[in-house]
């Protein structure tokens, strides 16, 4: 009963948004898009692309236009974060055990595979304003090195406190780049180094600067979740 | 096209948190609607007849055509804080585990 009650709930509310959509000029057919109505017009003008400096233009806006933005979602992450701390809380000693004995080639061979997922994540976040990627998915790819090293080592405990002062710091420098921005430029955030020219990897000013910092404090942070959800309060 | 894709995924997303009691269902269900979104998001900003990714490959204006660059740059926020609220709701889910020993909320209503 209550399933064909959901069903037919949700039949009807996937019908209303589709007849709500397919009759209005604010969502054109798929493809059908002028974008010359848009801002996104302004983001693909090539002087503006020059200015900015950054060939990525998902990188100019989420870093350039937007940085102010990113700060807010870093937050919102960072406290993400803490509520998940928050939540497990106490004091935690002891990791959560495997259920099988990892052999030497596993110990070994993740470690291995730590350098070379570690180097892809910093090749991620240096080249994010030039391809695809950036400091959020390198973050991403930080955390997983980490996971790696915990399901493949019954012993392996991360630094936990160095994770929480890295992510510390570069959360700082964030807010202080943003407002050097406020000293030498005009605004919070603004660009003050020069732009560069675009497709080199050192362009685009505070850009590959900032995202690097992003790629440190999302990967410290998601570091930390994994830690969190890994360990278990010593049971004495 | 894609667009009705994305709809369904959402509608299949709703239906599963109407159904479901299991709390790793949920959140599961959850995860699914944001997909959902995140795909219609993107869908509005793709331009039709063989548009690029929105990254600059020539200086030189050669008449290329890009997808609308806006869209993908609010996915890309709605994601990270997609990986937030899941990995708040897991955590919550554990301590809900630890304390009841089920993820059934039929089951805790009656221990409780």
């Amino acid at each position: 009963m209550k399933n064909v009650f959901g069903f037919l709930i949700s039949v009807a509310l996937g019908i209303f948004i589709i007849l709500a959509l397919a009759n209005t000029d604010a969502f054109p057919a798929f493809g059908d898009v002028d974008l010359t109505e848009r801002i996104s017009n302004a983001y693909l003008d090539i002087n503006n692309v020059e200015q900015v400096g950054s060939a990525n233009l998902v990188t100019a806006i989420v870093v350039g236009y937007r940085g102010f933005d990113t700060l807010g979602e870093v937050t919102v992450l960072f406290i993400s974060a803490l509520g998940v701390a928050f939540i497990f809380g106490g004091v935690k000693q002891k990791r959560l055990d495997l259920d099988f004995k990892p052999n030497f080639m596993l110990r070994v061979g993740s470690n291995i595979l730590f350098g070379i997922i570690l180097v892809t994540s910093f090749y991620i976040i240096l080249h994010g304003h030039l391809t695809p990627g950036g400091g959020f998915p390198g973050g991403a790819i930080i955390a997983s090195a980490v996971l790696l090293l915990y399901l493949a080592d019954d012993r392996f405990r991360s630094n936990v406190k160095g994770f929480k002062v890295l992510e510390g710091v570069a959360g700082s420098i964030f807010v202080v780049i943003g407002l050097l921005g406020l000293v030498f430029a005009t605004a919070f955030l603004e660009n003050f180094l020069p732009a560069g020219t675009v497709g080199n990897l050192i362009s685009a000013g505070i850009i590959p600067v900032i995202y690097v910092l992003i790629g440190l404090k999302v990967g410290s942070e998601i570091a930390g979740i994994v830690d969190n959800f890994l360990t278990e309060e010593e049971s004495a | 096209m894609i667009q009705y894709a994305a709809i369904i995924l959402f509608v299949f997303g709703i239906y599963g948190l109407f159904t479901n009691r299991n709390v790793i269902k949920m959140i599961v269900s959850l995860n699914i609607m944001e997909i959902g979104l995140n795909i219609f998001i993107i869908s509005i900003g793709y331009v039709g007849g063989g548009s690029l990714a929105p990254i600059i490959s020539s200086t030189q204006d050669l008449g290329l055509i890009y997808v609308d660059p806006l869209p993908q740059a609010l996915v890309l926020t709605a994601i990270v804080i997609g990986v937030g609220t899941t990995a708040l709701g897991l955590a919550i889910a554990k301590s809900i585990f630890n304390t009841y020993h089920t993820f059934e909320l039929d089951e805790m209503e009656e221990s409780a």
